[in-house]
């Protein structure tokens, strides 16, 4: 290597003394401050290795000297987070239904829990927005079949319906068909019948004989005007609301096969407050009474 | 002769001309020999006297006057709302400016602040070099005020060098802990005045001394004494040389009729010491005092042309013009001056000013632009919004009675500065009836000081109308209507139906 430094004529600055075919570069000085930041880069970062978490082995990762962990953070924020909501848990679970509806915190509360367990627990059978399938009610309309207040509410939840809870609502639709409780034809007069209840039958002389078939054997539990009884479950026929289907078909089948949705027990699956929550959440979707 | 006794002077001292000492002094950045990792040379620049350095005191004042100042300001918003002037009230989301209140969802109201600030900049830039660099930007403004508290503890240039060459005794522990103890307090009273701009500054100051403020106008309060401390007391012209983007950006702003702190060279040249009574035909007005070299704050010679290193503090020109005026020669021999007119000199002839030029004219008009729509828009914000969206799941509900309802969830923005009451109104829906969660029909919806409402609202369509709707999805609007001024707003959505007309079960 020579001694002789290269310098650049027209810069002035000396080259760094290597050439990249034909290619030189100047030799600028990189400041001193500049340079000892860098290294002290490079030690923070290898403490940092020592300190928290940091490279793979071959059956796990070196743990680092402080026990750093992030499950362990997410674990601790989630015990915080209940510690936080404690207060008002507490209080949801001493007050009554209508109390948490009548205040604004606490209801609140209750519609944030009951719309996150709903999600959960409910939406599987009753669709995330509750709006429910064929055999599912819908939660949003003002249609109940075993009552809309708040308590009635609770009570189908937390016993459910023709479940093997001893507090389940329980009733029986005949499988009038099946059963050979009633022929065809009667069936399909009652059928017109119950049409008439909402005026969308379209044989008159069906709904004359079926008005006989419904009072002796549908109107025990639907009501002599076919209204329903809700603390026998049986729904409103003359509304415009069919579980099951609304077409002539539909009511045939439902005569027939005869119905019995079964809603699971919720209490001892969910605690008392998730229960209320669920409660005040369903009440609040736009059909409670 | 006794003012030569101030001056410490290496042996073989020269004079530049009768009266003028040639000063020891360098460039930082001369050309030569450097190795691979070079140690800062530290500057020490002399104190200039003279138009520019007024006009930098002035600067220097009024734009630390107002970052001091501004957060102390008040301005009446009525009982609800802060009374700072200048606010930046992240906790709530809100921007006080002066009369301005800016809502997160109006930021581009700070975007065009911010584009109006940055085509001002190249508007000035082009016209007249590094300005922005040499007297408004705050590395500047600050190291010069850190350099006024170091020249009054050590004392100028010269004693200065005297005191760094001497050993560590109690008169230089005593000079430069006073020095750095100063900038420590004038980097907390900078952080300081930057922490109350976040927060109500009286109740801050309060706060800060009684130690109840929160964490982190704590932290910010230290981070910036120590950036300030360190940027403006200690590394100084590294920022403007290394870690800045602005000169390069700078550079790159300027053309041939910019006006740049120049040396003009076909005055100066060729330079030397100017004996008494010699002439001056045949040899250039510079002494080669290098008075220019060292008031400079970068530590460079102007007379090595524009560099990157010289952000065009204009403290080199009243350096010269103080020497010229001591030897009898005109003014002017480092001065503003534009490629341009150097070239036309060079050619024995002159060339005008051209400050209003294509460049200048495009940065003008793009600013009146920006700023005629940032007025526009300013003149069209209302007072009042709403948001409506639509339940997605379920898009309907039926009704028992066969009547089908749609659910809203209504937002109402009440962006004055008093409550406010809104009815709320379904418009070009025949027969709707609109029910809002939580409240008897008829009743009115607040809305606090500034704030935004949240509301639940069912439309409800009766099963006798709903054939008279002739789609699946019809246009209506919600209203919001404020009785006690009489302002409204409206937002489009729409009412979902099912298509069959028989009774079902679900969508």
């Amino acid at each position: 290597m020579t001694a002789k430094r290269d310098i650049d004529a027209v810069t002035g600055v000396a080259t760094t003394g290597h050439e990249w075919d034909g290619v030189k570069e100047l030799n600028k000085p990189l400041p001193k401050w500049w340079v000892w930041t860098f290294y002290a880069t490079i030690v923070w970062a290898v403490g940092y290795w020592i300190v928290y978490p940091a490279w793979p082995t071959l059956d796990g990762y070196t743990k680092g000297t402080f026990g750093y962990s992030q499950r362990a953070v997410v674990a601790d924020e989630v015990k915080a987070a209940q510690a936080a909501q404690g207060a008002l848990r507490d209080q949801l679970a001493s007050a009554s239904l209508d109390k948490i509806k009548s205040e604004p915190d606490l209801l609140r509360f209750a519609m944030a829990g009951g719309a996150a367990a709903f999600q959960a627990n409910c939406a599987p059978c009753h669709g995330r927005g509750a709006q429910g399938f064929a055999g599912y009610p819908n939660l949003n309309d003002d249609d109940w079949l075993w009552g809309g207040t708040i308590e009635d509410i609770h009570k189908t939840i937390s016993g459910g319906i023709r479940s093997d809870h001893k507090d389940a609502r329980t009733s029986q639709m005949p499988r009038y068909g099946l059963d050979k409780l009633l022929e065809d034809g009667q069936i399909n007069d009652a059928a017109e019948f119950v049409l008439s209840l909402s005026g969308k039958s379209t044989d008159q002389a069906a709904v004359a004989r079926g008005r006989k078939v419904f009072a002796d054997q549908c109107a025990s539990c639907h009501g002599p005007d076919g209204k329903g009884k809700q603390d026998q479950g049986a729904p409103n026929l003359a509304d415009e609301i069919w579980l099951y289907g609304g077409t002539k078909q539909a009511i045939v089948e439902s005569i027939r096969t005869g119905r019995g949705g079964m809603m699971p027990a919720w209490v001892g699956r969910l605690d008392p407050v998730t229960l209320k929550s669920l409660a005040v959440y369903v009440h609040s979707l736009g059909g409670g009474k | 002769m006794t003012h030569m006794d101030k001056y410490i002077m290496p042996a073989g001292k020269t004079e530049a001309a009768p009266g003028v000492d040639r000063l020891d002094v360098k460039a930082v950045n001369r050309p030569g020999e450097r190795s691979l990792y070079a140690g800062r040379e530290k500057v020490y620049p002399k104190l200039a006297h003279g138009r520019f350095r007024k006009a930098k005191w002035l600067v220097m004042a009024v734009t630390l006057g107002i970052y001091y100042a501004l957060p102390w300001l008040r301005w009446n918003r009525g009982p609800d709302l802060p009374d700072q002037a200048v606010l930046l009230d992240m906790a709530n989301n809100r921007f006080f400016l002066f009369f301005l209140e800016i809502w997160p969802q109006e930021f581009y109201f700070i975007t065009g602040l911010l584009v109006l600030s940055a085509l001002s900049l190249f508007l000035v830039t082009s016209a007249a070099g590094r300005v922005w660099c040499g007297y408004t930007c705050p590395q500047t403004v600050w190291t010069d005020l850190m350099i006024v508290v170091e020249r009054f503890w050590q004392g100028d240039r010269n004693a200065r060098i005297a005191l760094d060459k001497r050993p560590w005794g109690p008169v230089k522990v005593f000079k430069k802990g006073m020095t750095h103890l100063s900038w420590l307090a004038i980097g907390l009273a900078t952080g300081g005045a930057f922490v109350f701009y976040f927060r109500d500054a009286p109740t801050l100051a309060d706060e800060l001394l009684a130690g109840t403020a929160p964490t982190i106008a704590y932290l910010f309060l230290g981070i910036f004494t120590l950036t300030t401390y360190v940027l403006g007391g200690i590394a100084r012209e590294q920022v403007c040389i290394y870690m800045c983007p602005w000169p390069r950006i700078q550079g790159a702003m300027v053309d041939r009729d910019t006006l740049l702190v120049s040396y003009r060279a076909y005055r100066g040249e060729p330079r030397g010491p100017h004996k008494k009574g010699q002439p001056w035909e045949g040899r250039g007005d510079c002494i080669d005092c290098t008075a220019c070299v060292s008031v400079c704050p970068t530590g460079i010679d102007i007379r090595d042309g524009s560099q990157l290193e010289c952000i065009q503090c204009a403290l080199c020109i009243d350096a010269c013009n103080e020497i010229m005026g001591k030897i009898g020669r005109p003014r002017g021999l480092i001065g503003y001056d534009t490629i341009a007119k150097q070239e036309a000199v060079a050619h024995g002839t002159t060339a005008p000013l051209r400050l209003i030029r294509a460049r200048t004219l495009l940065y003008a008009g793009l600013i009146g632009l920006v700023g005629a729509i940032m007025l526009v828009a300013l003149a069209n914000r209302t007072t009042l919004e709403i948001n409506v969206l639509h339940d997605r799941n379920p898009p309907y509900v039926l009704l028992s009675d066969g009547s089908i309802r749609n659910g809203y969830t209504v937002k109402i923005l009440n962006k004055l500065q008093q409550p406010r009451e809104f009815a709320l109104q379904a418009r070009g829906l025949a027969g709707a009836r609109l029910a809002i969660v939580g409240m008897e029909a008829g009743g009115k919806i607040e809305v606090a000081t500034d704030a935004l409402r949240e509301v639940r609202v069912f439309v409800t369509v009766p099963a006798a109308q709903l054939a008279e709707l002739d789609s699946l999805t019809t246009s209506f609007a919600l209203v919001a209507h404020d009785a006690a001024s009489g302002h409204e707003t409206a937002r489009a959505t729409n009412f979902q139906r099912p298509a069959t007309a028989m009774p079902g079960r679900g969508p």
